[in-house]
Order: C-alpha cells, then sequence, then structure tokens
C-alpha cells in the first residue's frame, strides 16, 4: 500500500515511471534500427551458417527416412542378443522393396556398408531376388531372407541396422577425435596407427602457441619502440609494420616460398657464408620450420598494434617516477611498465593465437606434410572426400576450442582488460 | 650541525638539445641545505631543464652539477636519491596506494616492519592515514598529488623536487595544497627545488625564487624583495602587476633620476641605468600609486578614469594618465570609499622610490 501511495508523479500526473518509458522507447527503437542491419548481416553470414553447419554435422536423418517400417518394428526387437523377429525381416523387405521401386537402393547399401563392412553385397543380393519377384509375401520373410545370405543370419548386421534409427549422430564427432561407435554402441578410439586427427589438433595448438610465443617476443620491442620514438621515426617504423600487412596474404606466403625453398635466397646465403654445405641444403620449408617462419611474419602485425596501442597511453613519466623512486632500470620496467602493458599482451596474444588455430592458406602452402593444420583437413574434406558434415563437425569443434580459449582467458586476465586500441 | 649553503650547485651548466639553441645558458646557482627554493618562469625558459638534469633524465651539455660536493652528472637517476613529485603525479596506476609508498623502500631491501611504520607515517603526514588500499584511480585530483608528495618524502630523499605538481588542480584546493606543501617543509626540513610558472604560487611557498627566462636566472632573491625589488624589467613584468613607462633619462643623482617621457617628466629610482641619455622602463607597482595623497608625493598627476572594475575585495581602476590609458590603480574596497566614476577626473601621487628605472623594454 505504502508503496503505491508514493508513487511519484510528473507534474502532469502521470506516474514517473511510466513518463520515463515513454521518452526512451523512441531512443530505443532509434537504437534498434541503428544496429538492425548488422544484426540482419549477423543473422544471415554467421549464425545462420553456423546453425546449418551444426545441424548438417549431426544428421543423420537418411536411412531414418529410408527405412521407417523397420525401425517401427524394431521397437518390439527385446533380445538382442537373437535375431530380430519376423515383423522386423517384413518391415525392412518392405522398406527395400519401395526404395528399389524409387533406385534409391544404392545409396542404403553404401551408407549401411560405412557402418559395417559387407552391407553392399547382401543388399545387391536381396535387390535382385526382389527385382526377379522371387520373394513370396506370404511365408515367412525372415526364412527367405536368411537364406540369402549368411550375414543376413548374423545378428552383428542387424544390429548395425539397429544403430542407424536415431535422426542424430555424435560419430562425426567422434571421428574428429579419432573415436567411434563400436557394434555394441560403446565409443571406442581407433587403432593407433589410425589417429591422424588427434596429432593434427595436437599440431595445431603447438604451432599456435608458439607462433604467438615468437610474435610476442618479437612484438614487444617493435612496439614499445614504435611507442618510444619521436614521431618522424615512429611513423617510418609504423609504416615498416603495416606494409605487409596490407600486401596480399598470397603474395606474402609467395615471397616466403621464394626465400625458403632449398634453391632460395635463405639457403644460398647460407651457403655463401659456409655454414651448410652446398650439397647439404636444409629443408626449411614443406615442414613445421616453414609454417612458424611464415605465420609469425604474417601474425606479427596484430600482436604489434593491440601492444602499441597500449603501449601509447603509458606515460613516460612513470618509468621516470620509478628510477627516480631508486628502481634500476630493469626493476622500473618489470615493476612498473611491464603489468601496465598486460592487457595489449592479453589482446595480441589472443588475437594472433584464435588466428592461428584457424589458418589455413599459408600451412596449406609451404607446411609441406608435417606442417598443416586442422584447417587444412576440414578444407581438404570439404574439397575432396566432399564428407560435409564432418568438415562441419570438426569446424564446430575448432570454434568450441576458440570459445572455450576465450573463456580460460576471461577467467584469467578478464576480457574487460582487453585492449585493442 | 650546520646547514651546507651549497647543498645543490649547479657550475657553469649549459644545456642543448639539438646543438643549435642553448636552452641552459650558463647556470649558476648554489642551492642551501633544507631551503625550499623555485624556478619560476616562462614556459620554454629552461627551468624545468634544470629540474631534470638535477634528476638525472638530462645530462648536462656542459659544466657540472653538484650534491652535497659530489660532481653527480654520471649518476644514474635511481642510485642518486632524489625525490621528485612529477606533473602529473605518475603514481603507478596498478598499485595501491600503499604499494605506491612502498615502491622506494621495497627497491631499496627495507625490511616489512619498516615499510610499514614508513608508509604509515609519509601517509599521516599528508593526512590520508587509511587510504593504505585505495587504487590511485579511485583517488580525487588533490589526494593523488598528495600520495605523489608522501611518495616522494618516505624514502626520506636528501632533495625532493617538484615539476609543477599542483597545475593540474582547481584554484581552492591548489591553494590549500601550497599550505600543506610548505607546512611539511617546514616540519621535516627537506630541500625542496620547485618549479613553476605560477608567480603567486612562488611567492606564497619559497624561501627563495629563481626567475628564469631565455635559459639565465634574472633573479635570485626571496619572494618580498623580488616583488619589491625586481632587478630587470622582465621580472618586474612577470612578477605582478605593473605599470611601465617608457622614456629617456634627462638628469641623474645618487638615488633619484628625472625621466622625459614623450610629453611630461617624472621622478623614479635609478636601478639599472647609470647615465644620462639612457633609454629606460620605468615600473611602478599598482598599490603604490594612491589617489588625492594626503602626505606630500614627489610624483604628482592628473588623470581621467577609463575604467572602474569592482574584484570584490578590491576595485581595479585603468587611467589615461601621462598619455598613456593602460595605468592601473588598485584600490582596496573600504567603507570610506571614494565614489568612482568613468571620465572623472583624479589626483594621483606615488614617490620616486617606487618608481624603478629599469632596462629598456
Amino acid at each position: 500500500m505504502s508503496s503505491e501511495t508514493k508513487q511519484i508523479l510528473t507534474t502532469d500526473g502521470i506516474p514517473l515511471e511510466v513518463s520515463l518509458k515513454k521518452a526512451e522507447k523512441k531512443n530505443k527503437i532509434k537504437a534498434f534500427l541503428l544496429v538492425a542491419p548488422l544484426l540482419l548481416f549477423l543473422v544471415i553470414t554467421y549464425i545462420f551458417p553456423i546453425g546449418d553447419m551444426f545441424m548438417r554435422s549431426v544428421d543423420d536423418k537418411m536411412i531414418t527416412n529410408m527405412l521407417p517400417k523397420t525401425f517401427k518394428a524394431m521397437e518390439k526387437w527385446e533380445n538382442l542378443d537373437e535375431l530380430p523377429p519376423e515383423e522386423v525381416y517384413r518391415g525392412f523387405y518392405e522398406d527395400y522393396k519401395l526404395l528399389a521401386e524409387n533406385q534409391q537402393h544404392g545409396k542404403l547399401g553404401q551408407r549401411l556398408n560405412k557402418e559395417k563392412n559387407g552391407f553392399n553385397t547382401i543388399t545387391k543380393k536381396l535387390f535382385r531376388q526382389i527385382k526377379r519377384k522371387k520373394i513370396d509375401e506370404s511365408a515367412s520373410i525372415k526364412e527367405q531372407i536368411n537364406k540369402l545370405h549368411k550375414r543376413w543370419r548374423n545378428v552383428e548386421y542387424w544390429l548395425a541396422i539397429k544403430r542407424t534409427a536415431p535422426p542424430y549422430t555424435m560419430a562425426k564427432y567422434l571421428k574428429g577425435m579419432d573415436m567411434y561407435y563400436a557394434a555394441d554402441g560403446s565409443i571406442t578410439q581407433v587403432d593407433e596407427d589410425r589417429r591422424i586427427h588427434r596429432i593434427l589438433w595436437l599440431r595445431t595448438l603447438e604451432i599456435a602457441f608458439f607462433v604467438t610465443l615468437f610474435s610476442f617476443f618479437m612484438g614487444y620491442p617493435i612496439a614499445h619502440l614504435l611507442a618510444t620514438l619521436p614521431m618522424k621515426y615512429s611513423n617510418l617504423l609504423m609504416i615498416c609494420v603495416l606494409l605487409p600487412f596490407w600486401t596480399s596474404l598470397l603474395v606474402r606466403t609467395a615471397s616466403w616460398m621464394i626465400l625458403l625453398q632449398q634453391q632460395g635466397l635463405v639457403n644460398d646465403f647460407f651457403v655463401m657464408i659456409g655454414l651448410v654445405a652446398d650439397d647439404n641444403r636444409p629443408e626449411m620449408m614443406y615442414n613445421k620450420v616453414g609454417t612458424y617462419v611464415a605465420m609469425t611474419q604474417i601474425l606479427l602485425p596484430f600482436m604489434v598494434l593491440p601492444l602499441y596501442s597500449v603501449m601509447k597511453t603509458i606515460s613516460p613519466s612513470l618509468m621516470r617516477a620509478g628510477k627516480s623512486l631508486g628502481g634500476t632500470p630493469f626493476v622500473a620496467f618489470w615493476k612498473v611498465y611491464f603489468p601496465l602493458t598486460i592487457p595489449g599482451i592479453g589482446a595480441g596474444c589472443l588475437l594472433v593465437f584464435i588466428l592461428a588455430i584457424g589458418y589455413y592458406i599459408t600451412p596449406a602452402l609451404v607446411g609441406g606434410a608435417s606442417g598443416t593444420l586442422i584447417s587444412n583437413q576440414i578444407a581438404f574434406h570439404m574439397k575432396t572426400t566432399l564428407d560435409w558434415s564432418f568438415a562441419s563437425a570438426m569446424g564446430l569443434m575448432l570454434l568450441t576450442g576458440v570459445l572455450v580459449i576465450y573463456w580460460i582467458y576471461n577467467k584469467l586476465v578478464g576480457v574487460d582488460n582487453i585492449k585493442l586500441g | 650541525m650546520s646547514k651546507n649553503p651549497e647543498f645543490v650547485k649547479f657550475d657553469k651548466v649549459d644545456k642543448s638539445y639539438d646543438g643549435k639553441v642553448l636552452v641552459v645558458k650558463d647556470l649558476q646557482l648554489d642551492i642551501a641545505e633544507g631551503e625550499f627554493i623555485t624556478m619560476l618562469g616562462p614556459s620554454g625558459s629552461g627551468k624545468t631543464t634544470c629540474l631534470m638534469m638535477l634528476a638525472g633524465f638530462e645530462t648536462p651539455t656542459h659544466g657540472e652539477i653538484l650534491l652535497d660536493g659530489n660532481i653527480i652528472s654520471n649518476i644514474p637517476p635511481h642510485k642518486r636519491g632524489i625525490g621528485m613529485v612529477f606533473q602529473n603525479y605518475a603514481l603507478f596506476p596498478h598499485m595501491t596506494v600503499y604499494e605506491n609508498l612502498a615502491f622506494p623502500l621495497r627497491v631499496r631491501k627495507v625490511e616489512k616492519d619498516e615499510i610499514d611504520k614508513k608508509v604509515d607515517k609519509a601517509l599521516s603526514m599528508v593526512s590520508l592515514s587509511g587510504f593504505e588500499t585505495r587504487m590511485p584511480a579511485q583517488l580525487s585530483g588533490g589526494q593523488q598529488q598528495r600520495v605523489a608528495v608522501a611518495r616522494a618524502l618516505v624514502f626520506d630523499p636528501a632533495v625532493v623536487l617538484m615539476d609543477e605538481p599542483l597545475g593540474a588542480l582547481d584554484k581552492n584546493l591548489r591553494e590549500s595544497m601550497q599550505y600543506e606543501i610548505k607546512h611539511i617543509h617546514e616540519s621535516i626540513g627537506v630541500t625542496v627545488v620547485y618549479v613553476t610558472h605560477d608567480q603567486s604560487e612562488a611567492l606564497t611557498m619559497s624561501n627563495r625564487i629563481a626567475v628564469f627566462n631565455d635559459g639565465k636566472v634574472q633573479q635570485l632573491s626571496d619572494p618580498a624583495e623580488l616583488y619589491e625589488k625586481p632587478v630587470n624589467s622582465f621580472v618586474a613584468e612577470f612578477i605582478g602587476e605593473n605599470n611601465t613607462f617608457n622614456g629617456e633619462v634627462i638628469d641623474i643623482a645618487k638615488d633619484k633620476c628625472k625621466v622625459k617621457l614623450a610629453n611630461s617628466e617624472i621622478l623614479a629610482n635609478p636601478i639599472s641605468i647609470k647615465s644620462k641619455g639612457e633609454k629606460t622602463t620605468v615600473s611602478l607597482r599598482p598599490e603604490r600609486a594612491l589617489i588625492n595623497p594626503i602626505d606630500k608625493m614627489d610624483n604628482m598627476f592628473t588623470g581621467k578614469i577609463e575604467e572602474v572594475i569592482y574584484h570584490g575585495d578590491h576595485t581595479r581602476v585603468r587611467l589615461n594618465l601621462l598619455g598613456s590609458s593602460e595605468f592601473i590603480l588598485k584600490v582596496p574596497n573600504s567603507t570610506s570609499n571614494l565614489e568612482l566614476k568613468v571620465s572623472q577626473d583624479i589626483n594621483i601621487g606615488w614617490n620616486s622610490v617606487d618608481a624603478r628605472a629599469l632596462d629598456p623594454k
């Protein structure tokens, strides 16, 4: 009661809150309209494609839609150690007959073959029987199918069909981590010599980490120099930093190829000064070294610019104060200057690391076999194997990885502390 | 123990940044132990450069700086043991007030208990006890300034340098801080070298003031003498308000001279003129000229009021006098005040002692 009586009114007698909301409504609409184009753009170019990617990566509806009667009947299949009952066979026969009429049976065979080797042969056999109308629909379908091939009498094959029943599957994600669903439905690791994805993930993290580290150690002094030099020199240095940044990525990578190849300039120079023998030139390209060198150079500006913008705001009198209070130049740097640059370090490292784990062109061109990253694998599945759902799954795993890193960073340093400029 | 009158000594110091222009020219300056000395001058006069050379951030191009008899030109800043308060305070923004104050003690490897004690003492000196855990950004400008002063004093330096420390504060705060710094200086007896371009600040706080212009010390004396007896027309112009007359000396005696202006003659006190025929600028403080003087004064003229401006504690009157319409009078506001009206004619008088004939402008 008291809150009602104490409600503040405007001079016209309208409650103040209502009046305020009304006054602010117009501004809110205006603000929304201003961000609306960006929002629309983001939805179309970002949120929608990511949603689509996610759907692709988990989608497994093909078989679900092809074998509706089979899966319906399988609900009644209780003892999974024995062959399924007659209804399941009949359902499968009817589904398959329909597919055969629509020329869709081949796809099913291929898909089931992926699930368990040997399906292709036995489904083709069934197809021929149906075509010659040799199946007697009034008799037991179970017996007739079982007679076709011994694999139809193996419960493993029927279990494989049952596993494809759910419309969604995590199989692609498991594959991205070198794991798969075993016959009994449990998650199993692939054989040790076939675990290629895990190596790629670890290599991607390793390369991204070291590229970030190298960029930091090279970028910090540059940024410091940029921030402290007199204007006319710092402008020149800034151009030196930015000029490669403005040059096409492809051109820069190609120039690294010219420099690093075995008959390239760097090797020529090493031979000239007698560092290496002419017939024993080191390989600096098509391996990790090439990836490290080229990526560090290409990503360096992303480290320098945030660091520079933070260092620019640090008053030179702080270092002077540190020294005048008795700190040696090193102490003044370590206790005063360095802590103040942490927001820039955080921003630069995060930027370089995130760009590096998704890097594609440079490792593709100079990386060779030992220098390629996970994104090259994604591209391979996009372009060559056309397994888009697997590519989507790995893309999403990469995105999740980036978000996790961002989250950890936020916990450690705090995103408010990032300064990009 | 007698105080060392040459505790800090600038000995024939020159400084040039570009090899073409001397920013500081042949500086000869002795600062006594425990003294509060202010370097006052317009911007670009070389005063801050002097301070930076003393702190060790700039090296003299020529000459030596001595601290307590030792040449310090080759000692790096962190070994000089000189406290410094910077223009923008230069508090470490990522450290608390306590950590800021403890910094100079920690780098000197002082023990924890001792640090606590000293920080406590320094903070109570600037009346900021209880602010230990605050960050600089959580303090007002005045409080930050006090922390900066406390930090410069906490490690008991022999000399404290202050580079326009009050520049960023508003007028009231500035005035109270002036007194506060003055009192701190008096109570702990540290030698303070203070740089400012604000003359009233210099007059309020200092034992002695060195007026800088054009890389040279124009006058070094205590505040009263600086104001009352400027030795040249730059100092007269720079410190306080000033009425000037440009003319030529036509007669000179021991303590009086006659100066011919455009269309009249005045009597003045010869300071930097030696002989007849010299050009001179006569300087007269506005408060030394009186309206309708009761006592006989040796300069008596009639002027016409051009403008009357009320200033609270006094009224400023601009007169057309002796061919110049820029003559300023300061009349204290009291109950027995005269009615002053524009275009009224009034009689003005001053003593020739107060009219100082200086070098021509």
